[in-house]
């Protein structure tokens, strides 16, 4: 409350003098301000609230993944004015503004030019229903700071608010009826976010970029003023400013006098896409004047988000329940993939994979598993549901032959929009991509089918995208766990492939796997969601003296047999060492964890091997 | 200083105007300024009149002008009055579009204005208002620039023909006036060169320093060719503005300034016709009148001035004076940019006849000055937009991939290299084990392969381009060729991926997914112009650079055998859909391949296990086998390399190996600045290396090298020179080549069968211990059927048995088929289906 009412007036104070010190001061107070406890959690977001709730020119915030960089452009910082009461020429900020007021004098000297960037901004593509819902229950408890408070918002508001602030991750806890019930609890505070796009719907010419299909939610066009360097595509970030909803900006896009164009040469340097694109009407594509913004480690709503004393707080307190997670979740796993527990352990290895470094063009940490033998008939689509109640943001890419050929993977220039049009290749980091190789069906591929693929491969092998920029292409490094589902293997490489072998073989698949959700308590499914994004933020280190054991495992096994453990199984072995060892909540390798990687890793190439003698014809 | 002065002076779209002598242009400015058509403009013109300004107080600038104060204003050099700077001809691209002061970027005192008037008195010269600009001191300094500016050092493809000992320039005006195209280009830095002063003004006003070198040229030119016939005025087009800017660092403070940024044109628009003057009639007294547009809009007279009819003017628009206009979008250039960020665009105007000199595609340096202009003010509306739009104003081109389809674009090229780069270069050329610290670099999370790293490092920085053309052989390769084999999963695309990154201009394709036509080029009808263009593939893409190329193995015969003409003529050849056309593809190309079946059979040659045509095999410099070693000791340390790349920290990583970037500059410096020759003791080297390679061989009755063996030899030397920042190929440089050279040769060209290092491999396919067991069996086989004496036809399984049965050595079908063969070649015999026959 009191920095809303800080934004509204820090700009006007600025009149007095054009001295840039206060610039810096107000950006330090607002942070200052934002690093105090749960302050943040006062802002609006407009992930949460629709935009027709939120008051123009006031502090907002948006979690959000930066989908297009725009040109830099040039802004009056300062800008002199008629002051139309006292009729005197006062100086004006043009800064966190788009529109300027009243009649400017160009003319003046003491207009002062200042640059800018725009980035066209879009909510986290393929982020889970269960985040945005607990983010928006952890939200709403701001909403009655502002006028402009659905009812409805404000029952959810009282209903969860005591057990909310302390622990976050416990709030369901009271809650001990099935997930199912969540879902219509979020349905009903929708409703209000789809007046808001209805106004979309009936101007459907606009086309929001969203990189996955069937994504809703604001697009922002994000005002840019320090540090535009910090910034790269495909960042997500929170990001905290002034919400700028003016309807002149739309006028001034719409206005257009083909009579003019002939003469005037700075109307006729846009075509009507690139206006669209560029200016969309503030309505349905605010705009966001950037005070300050927060890299996320990730969008997970039940961790502290921030590095700070209270996350190293709550990550030690976490860690010793680690273990027994572990075990409970591979539990679970086990009975999702059918009682297979080998398949489980490396299915819960994929998940807290993360690429955490690159040594000049290999990425190193990625780990994407192909799960072979997946029994057919929606099997993997119910595992993909349950893969995406466990992580934050995720995508199902179902491979059929249509999908492969007709879908943009890749996210493409468009000059003449002058845009980035966006493919379903742009995720952010850490998004769960769950390839279904089981709905690919013989038949041609066309050369956008096998461009599709490549761009997989090259996904998968270097964890990276090359963006198509018509003359050439830009590589763009990723950081994305893919998941293969297929019947043989797979088509795409891989880290490591599994055969699935089911123990059980359930009359009714679709039941069983639901039977098995439910019997989940949600703050048992919230425990898991706490591990698996922590579980990859640790830090792991190998000793000397493990180094040293690894070496000579490593010599004698090539002893026996030098075909049978080459580089690349090293390599895997490493990583399979690495991720058992931090799925411990361990942060060093021990000779024992290197022991058990091999074991699994032994027990999973007999498996293969075995597959490959059943059925010889496997390439 | 955003405060441009307006030129009141009219002017006039006359092309075909031919302003004889300079004293005609003068008088037209003062006709102009006389028949006052319009009212001067307001406020900048009043300062204009009365120019004297003390710069000092005008201006933050540190630079104090240092002007001669001793100017004599009634010298006829004196050009303070503006009504005098009258170009005979349009220059939209300086402005002619007035603009008020509005983007002011330092904020002056509001009372520089009295400031001018009090210190009227103090400064006795003039300058142009709101610069520190003196015409006529400029106008001189230029003047003399033309006259005595000599660059003996120059080797821009401009100057060619051009004799270095003499002013550059004066010869480009005699060029003028031959050839009659009234433009000349001026390099900023050889104006930097000269005068720094001088350099700074252009910079910082071009749009005032512009027309007074153009009014500098036309004085000394119409002086000195009195007689020649311009179709008009030169122009001074300057380029290579030193303050040389990416995209992305144009800030505003550029605004008005002249820049030069490099980029790639994206798109280009259909020509505008832009009106410069309107002509309006009375439709009363038919008196006419002009008004020049300004800033986009035409302020109609309201009243006739002859007949004082209210609002009967009329716009005539066939007699009005129109431009011609483009609207270029440039996008930066991919090497410009930080990681992880898009391309910035930028909106370029061409003017008159720079219109249609680009294309999309072309890469290019633009030198223009930089614009801003407010978004349009509505009258209607009181709140506008605070942003400004921007876009240069384009004053000079300049293609740098011009010259990629002929000829040698080496300048292009240049990367600037700052001093304390160069240091740090050339200290690092200095150390001894300079090689060995580069091979180390390259790919440091690839394990070993020490002579594969280095054939590579060879690679990257190539030979020395010698051009034979004049004797008749066209131009040498001088680029190396390498082919890497072996095992499945023993890093080959990673190291593919790695030098893929490191080149600026490498491409990366796959064998399985490319297509000849993919590879070299192809004809494409533009579907908005029908024009037909051509589409270059990756080959050509990486001239002058490397093109990766994995899979090898796995593509098809039609398309490997484009890469014939490549590797070796360095060029390919386009006849399709009306288009012929030989391009240049100097590049390297760096192969990868597995197997044939897909483990490494080392009982077969090179040419069995990977089953490629020998002639594309002989095309290759250095093929390596790239295998697992299989012993102990190399397992260990495999296996503490790929550990600790597991758990070494980023800093750990940064101290042990050299940074990527210096590496790449390093290539980049060596392959821009060093031509290394061969010395007298190399060449002897090399012949003696060559014979003995040739020696090997003859023992046992086969040839082990080829000439093309011996240029690889010279290729190698040359590059290993390069990489030690000598001139000169040294004995170390032809060991080290033999050695390379050889250790490639023991892995791809050694005999299964008898161990021997033998050519004939890679050069015929078949290794000479098996063409002579080819010879015996045939030998023996005519011997059999002489022995079973006249019988004219034999039975062709019956023969084989016999053959076998008799033979001490297996003899497989395909031996025995090749006997006949030979037999059949020397007409002993014919085989006509199972039947033998003797002739």
């Amino acid at each position: 409350m009191r920095m809303w009412f800080v934004c509204r007036f820090c700009c006007p104070a600025a009149q007095s003098n054009s001295n840039p010190e206060w610039e810096a001061k107000v950006l330090e107070y607002f942070k200052g301000q934002l690093r105090e406890k749960e302050s943040h959690s006062w802002v609006p977001s407009l992930n949460d609230v629709p935009l027709h709730y939120l008051k123009p020119n006031s502090l907002v915030k948006f979690r959000c993944l930066v989908q297009d960089m725009f040109d830099p452009e040039f802004y009056m910082g300062v800008y002199e004015t008629v002051d139309p009461s006292t009729k005197a020429n006062v100086l004006r900020c043009g800064k966190y503004k788009d529109v300027t007021e009243c009649g400017v004098d160009l003319n003046s000297r003491n207009t002062v030019t200042a640059e800018r960037q725009t980035f066209y901004c879009v909510p986290i593509p393929g982020e889970s229903p269960w985040a945005k819902e607990i983010s928006f229950l952890s939200a709403a408890r701001v909403v009655p700071s502002t006028s402009y408070v659905p009812s409805r918002q404000k029952r959810s508001y009282e209903e969860d608010d005591d057990d909310m602030d302390t622990q976050p991750q416990k709030q369901r806890e009271p809650h001990t009826e099935p997930h199912g019930n969540g879902d219509s609890k979020r349905q009903e505070t929708e409703a209000p976010s789809s007046q808001t796009t209805a106004p979309s719907d009936c101007s459907s010419h606009l086309d929001l970029n969203f990189p996955l299909p069937g994504e809703r939610g604001p697009a922002c066009l994000v005002k840019v003023y320090e540090g535009l360097d910090s910034f790269k595509l495909n960042d997500t970030l929170e990001i905290y400013g002034i919400l700028s909803v003016n309807p002149v900006l739309t006028v001034l896009g719409e206005e257009k006098d083909p009579s003019l164009l002939l003469l005037n040469p700075t109307e006729s340097m846009e075509t009507p896409e690139e206006q669209r694109a560029h200016d969309p009407p503030a309505s349905l594509v605010p705009r966001l004047h950037m005070l300050y913004a927060r890299p996320l480690q990730h969008n997970n709503p039940l961790l502290p988000s921030a590095p700070t004393e209270d996350q190293s707080a709550f990550v030690s307190s976490f860690l010793v329940e680690m273990a027994s997670v572990r075990a409970e979740l591979l539990a679970y796993l086990t009975h999702v993939l059918l009682g297979d527990g080998l398949a489980a352990e490396y299915l819960l290895l994929h998940l807290i994979s993360n690429v955490y470094t690159r040594r000049d063009v290999l990425p190193l940490g990625k780990f994407t598993l192909n799960l072979s033998g997946c029994p057919l008939n929606s099997y993997t689509e119910r595992l993909y549901q349950i893969v995406q109640q466990l992580v934050p943001c995720s995508y199902r890419l179902s491979m059929s032959l249509h999908t492969m050929n007709s879908m943009r993977l890749v996210p493409k220039k468009d000059y003449v929009a002058n845009r980035l049009v966006s493919g379903a290749l742009q995720l952010a980091r850490n998004t769960s991509l769950f390839l279904d190789e089981t709905q690919l069906e013989q038949g041609q591929l066309d050369s956008s089918g096998v461009r599709n693929i490549t761009a997989l491969g090259n996904l998968i092998s270097w964890q990276k995208v090359d963006y198509d920029f018509s003359y050439h292409q830009m590589e763009f490094p990723c950081n994305i766990n893919v998941l293969v589902t297929s019947e043989g293997r797979s088509l795409l490489p891989s880290d490591c492939q599994v055969p699935l072998q089911p123990q059980v073989t359930p009359p009714n698949m679709e039941e069983y796997l639901t039977t098995i959700h439910m019997a989940q308590f949600t703050s048992q499914i919230n425990k898991f969601r706490v591990y698996l994004s922590l579980a990859r933020t640790l830090d792991y280190s190998i000793s000397d003296e493990v180094t040293k054991a690894v070496e000579d495992d490593f010599v004698d096994m090539r002893k026996d047999d030098p075909q049978s453990v080459t580089a690349e199984d090293l390599h895997r072995m490493l990583v399979v060492a690495r991720l058992l060892s931090l799925s411990l909540g361990q942060t060093t390798l021990s000779r024992d964890g290197w022991m058990r990687a091999k074991h699994i890793d032994m027990l999973r190439r007999s498996r293969t091997e075995q597959q490959k003698s059943l059925n010889g014809n496997e390439p | 200083m955003s405060s441009p002065t307006s030129t009141p002076g009219r002017r006039k779209r006359n092309r075909d105007d031919i302003p004889a002598t300079p004293k005609s242009t003068r008088r037209r400015g003062q006709d102009s300024s006389n028949g006052d058509l319009r009212a001067m403009p307001t406020s900048p013109a009043t300062d204009i009149a009365s120019p004297a300004v003390h710069d000092t107080s005008l201006f933050s600038s540190p630079r104090r002008s240092v002007l001669p104060s001793e100017v004599d204003m009634s010298s006829p050099l004196m050009y303070g009055t503006p009504s005098s700077r009258v170009e005979a001809r349009q220059r939209p691209d300086l402005g002619s579009i007035r603009k008020a002061p509005q983007v002011d970027l330092h904020s002056e005192p509001p009372s520089a204005d009295g400031a001018v008037a009090s210190e009227q008195a103090l400064g006795q010269k003039l300058v142009i208002w709101g610069t520190d600009v003196n015409v006529g001191t400029c106008k001189e300094k230029f003047q003399r620039f033309l006259q005595r500016f000599i660059d003996p050092t120059s080797n821009e493809d401009e100057n060619a023909g051009l004799d270095l000992n003499e002013p550059l320039y004066m010869q480009k005006l005699e060029e003028i006036s031959v050839v009659g195209e009234p433009v000349l280009n001026v390099n900023c830095s050889h104006v930097q060169s000269f005068d720094a002063d001088l350099y700074r003004q252009l910079i910082s006003y071009p749009q005032e320093v512009i027309p007074t070198f153009d009014m500098a040229v036309n004085e000394l030119f119409f002086e000195r060719f009195p007689d020649s016939i311009l179709e008009h005025q030169i122009q001074v087009r300057p380029y290579n503005a030193l303050k040389t800017r990416n995209m992305r660092s144009l800030n505003p403070e550029d605004i008005d300034q002249m820049i030069t940024i490099s980029g790639m044109v994206i798109r280009t628009s259909q020509l505008i016709p832009e009106m410069q003057e309107a002509f309006f009639q009375c439709q009363v007294c038919a008196f006419s009148t002009c008004v020049e547009v300004d800033r986009g809009r035409i302020a109609e007279p309201a009243v006739c001035r002859n007949c004082n009819t209210t609002h009967s003017l009329a716009l005539i628009h066939n007699r009005s004076a129109f431009s011609d206009k483009q609207m270029i979008k440039v996008q930066e250039s991919p090497d410009d940019m930080p990681a992880g960020q898009t391309p910035h665009t930028t909106i370029v105007y061409a003017h008159n006849d720079l219109v249609d000199k680009v294309q999309p595609g072309d890469r290019i340096n633009i030198t223009g000055i930089y614009r801003a202009v407010p978004m349009r003010e509505n009258p209607r509306q009181s709140n506008v937009k605070s942003v400004y739009k921007t876009h240069i104003d384009v004053i000079h081109f300049r293609k740098t991939d011009e010259k990629r389809l002929h000829g040698l674009d080496e300048d292009s090229d240049q990367k600037l290299f700052t001093e304390e780069r160069v240091q740090i270069l050339k200290e690092l050329a200095s150390k001894p084990d300079v090689y060995d610290r580069l091979s180390s670099a390259l790919a440091p999370s690839i394990y070993e392969h020490e002579d594969i790293k280095k054939g590579i490092l060879l690679q990257l920085f190539g030979g020395t381009r010698k051009d034979f053309s004049q004797t008749g052989r066209g131009n040498f390769r001088a680029e190396v060729n390498i082919l890497l084999c072996g095992d499945p999963g023993t890093s080959k695309s990673q190291l593919l991926q790695y030098v893929f990154n490191l080149v600026p201009r490498g491409q990366y394709t796959s064998g399985k997914g490319s297509s000849a036509v993919g590879l070299t080029a192809y004809v494409m009808k533009d579907p908005e112009t029908k024009q037909l263009v051509l589409q270059t593939g990756a080959l050509v893409l990486s001239d002058n650079g490397i093109c990766c190329i994995d899979e090898f193995d796995k593509m098809s015969d039609s398309t490997r055998s484009v890469l014939h003409e490549v590797m070796e003529q360095q060029t390919l050849s386009i006849a399709k859909a009306g288009i012929i056309c030989q391009l240049n593809a100097r590049t390297s190309v760096l192969a990868a391949a597995n197997p044939v079946e897909s483990q490494w059979n080392p009982k077969k040659t090179t040419i069995e296990n990977i089953q490629l045509p020998h002639t594309l095999l002989s095309r290759f410099d250095l093929i390596f086998l790239m295998l697992d070693p299989q012993d102990e000791a190399y397992d260990r340390r495999l296996a503490h390399h790929l550990v600790a790349l597991y758990y070494q920290s980023e800093e750990q990583i940064e101290e042990e190996f050299l940074d990527m970037a210096v590496l790449k500059d390093y290539i980049a410096y060596a392959r821009t600045y060093i031509n290394p020759r061969l010395n007298e003791e190399a060449s002897q080297a090399l012949i003696e290396a060559y014979v003995d390679m040739r020696k090997i061989g003859s023992g046992r009755g086969m040839v082990s090298a080829y000439p093309r063996q011996l240029e690889s030899l010279i290729r190698l030397a040359e590059a290993h020179a390069k990489v030690r920042f000598s001139d000169k190929v040294e004995t170390i440089d032809v060991e080290e080549a033999k050695r390379l050279h050889r250790e490639a040769l023991k892995q791809s060209a050694t005999d299964p069968r008898t161990g021997f290092v033998d050519i004939s491999i890679i050069t015929t396919g078949m290794s000479a211990t098996a063409r002579k067991r080819k010879e015996e069996v045939a030998q023996a086989l005519k011997k059999m059927i002489q022995s079973k004496g006249k019988t004219p036809a034999m039975k062709y399984q019956q023969l084989f048995d016999d053959l076998r049965g008799q033979s001490e050595a297996a003899i497989t079908k395909d031996m025995f088929e090749e006997a006949l063969r030979a037999l059949a070649d020397e007409d002993y015999l014919t085989v006509t289906g199972k039947t033998v026959r003797l002739l």
